[in-house]
């Protein structure tokens, strides 16, 4: 980290120096880490997150195949794979937006869909559902931004609504979580006035600003339009390369997922068909169904 | 032209008009709302009890509705002002076709709206209130207007039951000779006119103060 002065996307902003000197605070720790990184709350601990037996299907369709998977604290995990393989489904799974029809999830070492009552493990009830869900946050392919709200508005909401905090103090960490994606000139502006990487930046400081132990990003530069996509994955190495805080990421940027992945994952068919450090999956993959895959993506680019 | 008590007659009419038009489209937009709301209950019971109000009063002939309110109730011990009776029956009215706008508006919001929601970790109240309700209040304004106008011109119905609203007074007058048919409801037409036009302006003007953002109809509500 100390190794890091600069946020190191060099995404064009004219707010940058403000933010140079505004976060130069007295009592800030000496360390000079990333705007970015300081502004999401860097020393949150992540938490770990452990899939097991995790079966979900849609009709007679079974996505996730009696899943076992576990996430270290802290660690960056890239999930690849062909379209269908139910990657978007994992990270469904985990933000509660679709229920397994079996297994157990945990976040942190605590059950996300079971309680503990009476020595037996049952059920969640919604409260322990949400209690969990506060860990965890999720930014969208095509990014669900609310339209009838500002980006500030956007950003701020969470905090004020979910985490109780005063309007200004939500407001304040809004802003300064917008400054620090590039967007300081833009906290007015509806979604439907920024393009598709402003917007998409948006929502990671949206995220962000429920200060989560885990963060889910499912194929985050895929809607964006080509010259977009530099923008938004110089925020993402900022954050993976400066926080502690777990990252899953689904992504079809091979490149960057080499750079930033601690472990990446190759799912097919609902299952994990091989993971590894990056240099090995993508330097040597042992699996036929890798190779088929990672050609195919690469021949495309 | 009508001398001025004529006048004044057709203008304490208008207001009458106007008092019953506002209270039952207050009653109608409350109804409207929990009707619709009730019609996406995952509660199979709610569902039912509501889709029995929606057929109910918009299979029925509204001026039955009236009559049997004002004039069968009373047997059952509950007897209402004309007023009373107007605006509940118009309400309940406007309340059944407003359901299904509530409810296809509301249907309407995307879903990753929700589901981003979710991933904040707000409760279903504070997503309903605060990011689906707002968005699909934008899409329910039109047809909302256009049932206000409705509301209006069914609003007539209660000189049927002795309320001296607009076509009441209109009536009397006409039928006391007190200026020619023609003359009377030329006016009547025209202030009928004029009071939807009002509506018509409120909701343009509401529609532009919640559309704030949206650029409706260019498929920015995609984001
Ligand atoms: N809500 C759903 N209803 C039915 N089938 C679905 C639903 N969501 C996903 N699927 C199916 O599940 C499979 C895995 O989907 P997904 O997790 O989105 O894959 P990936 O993200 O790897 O492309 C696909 O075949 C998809 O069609
Ligand atoms: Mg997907």
């Amino acid at each position: 980290m100390p190794d890091n002065p600069e946020p190191n996307h060099d995404e064009p902003s004219n707010s940058r120096s403000a933010i140079l000197e505004r976060s130069a605070e007295p009592d800030a720790p000496a360390r000079t880490a990333s705007r970015l990184a300081v502004a999401a709350g860097d020393e949150l601990e992540g938490s770990g997150v452990r899939f097991s037996g995790v079966t979900k299907r849609f009709g007679d369709l079974t996505v996730l195949d009696q899943l076992d998977m576990e996430v270290a604290p802290g660690e960056k995990m890239v999930i690849i794979g062909p379209s269908g393989s139910g990657k978007t489904t994992i990270l469904r799974v985990l933000m509660t937006l679709e229920r397994p029809e079996a297994g157990t999830v945990e976040v942190g070492g605590e059950q996300l869909y079971h309680e503990e009552r009476n020595g037996q493990l049952v059920k969640a009830s919604e409260k322990h559902v949400r209690q969990v869900r506060r860990k965890i946050s999720m930014v969208f392919q095509h990014f669900n931004l609310f339209p009838h709200m500002t980006a500030l508005d956007n950003v701020s909401f969470g905090p004020r609504k979910v985490l109780g905090l005063s309007k200004d103090e939500a407001n304040e960490r809004a802003a300064r979580l917008l400054e620090v994606v590039g967007l300081g000139d833009k906290f007015g502006e509806h979604p439907a006035r920024l393009s598709g990487g402003q917007k998409q930046r948006v929502a990671i400081a949206r995220a962000l600003a429920m200060e989560p132990e885990v963060m889910l990003f499912d194929e985050v530069t895929s809607a964006l339009d080509p010259e977009l996509v530099g923008e938004v994955l110089n925020v993402l190495r900022d954050l993976a390369e400066n926080t502690t805080m777990t990252m899953l990421l689904v992504t079809h940027e091979m490149g960057f997922a080499r750079e930033i992945g601690d472990r990446v994952v190759m799912f097919d068919g609902g299952r994990v068909v091989e993971q590894g450090p990056p240099t090995q999956i993508f330097g040597d993959p042992q699996e036929q169904r890798t190779r088929d895959f990672l050609r195919a993506v690469l021949d495309r680019e | 032209m009508l001398e001025w008590n004529l006048w004044r007659a057709l203008l304490d009419g208008t207001w009458i008009t106007v008092q019953v038009t506002v209270l039952a489209a207050l009653l109608g937009t409350i109804l409207s709302i929990l009707s619709g709301l009730a019609g996406l209950s995952s509660v199979r019971a709610v569902r039912w009890a509501n889709q029995v109000y929606v057929d109910f009063f918009r299979g029925t002939s509204a001026i039955v509705q009236l009559f049997w309110i004002f004039f069968a109730l009373p047997f059952f011990g509950i007897s209402l002002s004309p007023l009373l009776a107007g605006v509940v029956t118009l309400g309940l009215n406007m309340g059944s076709y407003g359901s299904e706008v509530v409810r296809g508006a509301i249907r309407a919001v995307p879903r990753g709206q929700t589901e981003a929601a979710i991933a904040l970790n707000v409760t279903s109240f504070d997503r309903m209130r605060y990011i689906i309700f707002p968005q699909a209040a934008v899409t329910m304004l039109p047809p909302y207007g256009n049932l206000l106008i409705e509301l209006l011109k069914a609003s007539a119905l209660v000189s049927l039951i002795t309320l001296s609203d607009l076509t009441f007074q209109v009536q009397i007058l006409r039928v006391n000779g007190s200026a020619s048919t023609t003359q009377l409801f030329t006016i009547a037409l025209v202030l009928y006119f004029l009071l939807a036009m009002g509506i018509t302006g409120l909701v343009r003007a509401a529609e532009g103060y919640l559309g704030r953002g949206l650029e409706i109809g260019r498929g920015a509500r995609r984001s």
